[in-house]
C-alpha cells in the first residue's frame, strides 16, 4: 500500500488461499484505486470472504455485536484497541452514532437492537479510527429492505467523503447501487471485471425477455421459434430467458410466429444476467 | 507504546466488562473462603485435631487454609478460561473485534490472561485477609502466597484457554471439571498430605500443578519454606509458559484463517 496519489491503494497479484486441498482463491489480480467503491460479486463459496480476509488486517467490519455494553461504550472500547485516548473517543462515538442515526440508542444495550441497527453500529464502530478504506463483507445480508437502504445511504455518504469501499455481495442490486467497479468471482477466480454498466454491455444484451410456460407446454427446441430474433437463450428450470436488444420487438415477433407462453416479461439486463452468462448459474442458489 | 504493553488494551476491555458484575463476584470471593474455613477448618478441624497429628503441631485450620486458597485459584482460573474464552471466539466474538485492530494474537492471549491474573490477585488478597482473621497464618511470608496463588491460577488458565480456543463446543468443559479439576481439588494435598495416598496416586498427585501450588502456599503461610520450594515455583512457571505457548498456537489456528 502506498500514499502516493495515482498509485493504487491495494495492488493484489496472484492471491491464493488454500484450505488443505481446497483452493478457495485461485490466483486473482486486482487494483483498488483510492476513493472508489469496489465490489466482489459472486455466489456463496466463490471465494469473496477469503479474499476479503486476506486483504483484511486493515479494518474489516466484524460481525457479531452480541455485546452487553451500551452502543456508545461499544465504540469507545473498540477505539481503545487502536490506542486512541478515551476522552477523544467519547466525543467521536457520539459523532458516529449520529452519523448512523443511533443517537437515541447511545445508552441502550447493544443486544436488544434490531439487526439493521446492529449493522449500523458495526459500521459506526469501524469508522472510529478514521480509516481510509472500509472492508465490508456482505454489508446488508439478512437485513430487511428498509434497513438495507439506510445502510446503502450511509455507505454512499462515506464514499462521497472520500472513504474507499471494498465490499463483497451476492446481491446484484447492491453491487449496482454502490460499486464504481466490480469483479465477478466464481470458484476462486475472477471471471470478469468492469463497471456494472460495462459488464452488462459486454456480457449481455440491452433487454431480456422472460418466458414462463404452463406445465408440459414448453417447447423442447426453442431455437426453432427464436431463429434470428435473439442473441442467446438461457433455459432455467422455471423460465426461459431470451437475450435481445429490443425485447418488445422480439416478444411481438414470437407471438406472430404462434408461440404462446403463460407469461412474458420484458426487462433490462442486470448483473444477474452477466453472472448467468459467465458461469451458467444463477447468483442466489 | 511498546508492543508488550499492547496487552493492556484487551485487558482494559475485560476490566470494563468486569466493572459491571464486580459486586456479585466480590461477594462470592469473600463469602467462599469464610464458608470453607468455617466448615472444614473450624468444624471438621475440631475432629481432625483430636485424632491426627499434623507435622509440627499445626492446627487443621492452618493446614487446610492455604490449600483452599490455591485450590480456589485453580477453580476460578479454569472456569474463567473455559466458557469465556470460547465465547470470545464463538458467541460474543470479542477476540475477532480485537484482531480487526492493530492488536495481534499475542496481545489478545496475554490481555485475557492478564485479566485472569487481576481476578486471581483480588481473590488471593481477600483470602489472605480472611485466613489471617481466622488465625490460620503463622508467618509474615504469607504475603508472598498472594503472587504464588496468582501463579497457580495462571498455570491452569493458560493451558485451559489453549484448550478452549481449540474446542469446537463446550461439551468437554464439563468433563474437564468433573474428571480433572474435581479430583485434583480433592486429592492434591489440599485436605490431607498426599503421603496418605497409595504410592501410584501419590505420584499422580505429585505431577499436578495444584499440589506444587498447595505446598508452596502452605510453606509460606506456615513459614516452613525451604530451597525445595524453588522447584515448586519452577514447576508452576513451566506450566504457565507452556500454556501460553499452546494458547498462542491454538488461538492463531482458530482466529487467523
Amino acid at each position: 500500500m502506498t500514499e502516493t496519489n495515482g498509485q493504487p491503494l491495494i495492488h493484489a497479484r496472484n492471491l491464493v488461499k488454500r484450505f488443505d486441498d481446497f483452493i478457495a482463491v485461485d490466483g486473482i489480480d486486482f487494483d483498488l484505486q483510492r476513493g472508489e467503491a469496489f465490489g466482489f460479486l459472486g455466489p456463496n463459496g466463490a471465494g469473496k470472504t477469503s479474499t476479503m480476509r486476506m486483504i483484511g488486517c486493515v479494518s474489516p467490519v466484524t460481525d457479531g455485536a452480541r455485546i452487553f455494553e451500551p452502543s456508545r461504550e461499544n465504540i469507545v472500547i473498540y477505539g481503545r484497541y487502536f490506542g486512541l485516548p478515551r476522552k477523544q473517543l467519547t466525543a467521536r462515538a457520539d459523532e458516529l452514532l449520529e452519523f448512523v442515526e443511533l443517537t437515541e440508542r447511545a445508552d441502550d444495550k447493544v443486544e436488544p437492537l434490531s439487526g439493521g441497527m446492529k449493522r449500523r453500529l458495526t459500521i459506526a464502530r469501524s469508522l472510529v479510527n478514521d480509516p481510509e478504506i472500509l472492508l465490508l463483507d456482505e454489508p446488508t445480508t439478512g437485513l430487511d429492505p428498509q434497513a438495507r437502504h439506510v445502510v446503502w445511504d450511509r455507505l454512499y455518504r462515506l464514499k462521497r467523503q472520500g472513504v474507499t469501499l471494498l465490499l463483497t455481495t451476492h446481491y446484484m442490486d447492491e453491487a449496482e447501487q454502490l460499486c464504481d467497479r466490480l469483479v465477478v468471482m466464481d470458484r476462486g477466480k475472477i471471471v470478469a471485471e468492469g463497471s456494472p454498466r460495462e459488464l452488462i454491455e459486454r456480457y449481455s444484451t440491452r433487454e431480456v425477455v422472460e418466458l414462463r410456460f404452463d406445465d408440459g407446454s414448453r417447447p423442447d427446441d426453442l431455437s426453432y421459434w427464436t431463429d434470428g430474433l435473439v442473441d442467446r437463450i438461457e433455459a432455467l428450470p422455471d423460465r426461459v430467458l431470451l437475450y435481445a436488444e429490443d425485447g418488445d420487438a422480439a416478444s411481438h415477433t414470437l407471438h406472430e410466429r404462434g408461440l404462446v407462453p403463460e407469461s412474458v416479461l420484458v426487462r433490462r439486463s442486470t448483473l444477474e444476467d452477466v453472472f448467468l452468462h459467465l458461469t451458467g448459474r444463477t447468483l442466489i442458489e | 507504546m511498546t508492543s508488550t504493553l499492547l496487552l493492556l488494551r484487551p485487558l482494559e476491555f475485560f476490566l470494563t466488562q468486569y466493572k459491571r458484575v464486580w459486586r456479585g463476584s466480590a461477594i462470592t470471593t469473600v463469602i467462599t473462603p469464610i464458608v470453607y474455613l468455617l466448615a472444614l477448618g473450624v468444624g471438621l478441624g475440631v475432629f481432625v485435631d483430636r485424632s491426627a497429628d499434623l507435622p509440627d503441631g499445626v492446627s487443621y485450620l492452618a493446614f487446610v487454609a492455604p490449600g483452599l486458597m490455591a485450590a480456589t485459584a485453580m477453580q476460578i482460573a479454569t472456569f474463567e478460561s473455559s466458557w469465556p474464552v470460547l465465547s470470545a471466539i464463538k458467541w460474543d466474538r470479542q477476540y475477532h473485534a480485537m484482531l480487526a485492530t492493530p492488536l495481534r494474537v499475542r496481545d489478545v492471549v496475554l490481555g485475557h490472561q492478564a485479566y485472569f491474573a487481576f481476578r486471581l490477585l483480588l481473590t488471593a488478597a481477600i483470602y489472605i485477609v480472611v485466613i489471617t482473621a481466622f488465625g490460620a497464618v503463622e508467618s509474615p511470608l504469607a504475603v508472598l502466597a498472594i503472587p504464588v496463588t496468582v501463579l497457580v491460577g495462571l498455570s491452569f488458565s493458560s493451558p485451559m484457554a489453549a484448550w478452549a480456543a481449540h474446542a469446537q463446543n463446550e461439551v468437554s468443559f464439563v468433563a474437564i471439571f468433573r474428571f480433572v479439576i474435581l479430583p485434583m481439588f480433592l486429592f492434591s494435598g489440599t485436605f490431607f498430605p498426599i503421603s496418605s495416598l497409595p504410592t501410584p496416586l501419590e505420584v499422580v498427585a505429585w505431577l499436578t500443578p495444584l499440589w506444587h501450588g498447595v505446598t508452596l502456599c502452605r510453606d509460606l503461610t506456615l513459614g516452613t519454606v525451604s530451597w525445595g520450594d524453588l522447584g515448586h515455583l519452577a514447576y508452576l512457571l513451566a506450566f504457565v509458559v507452556g500454556g501460553l505457548l499452546a494458547a498462542r498456537f491454538t488461538y492463531r489456528k482458530r482466529l487467523v484463517v
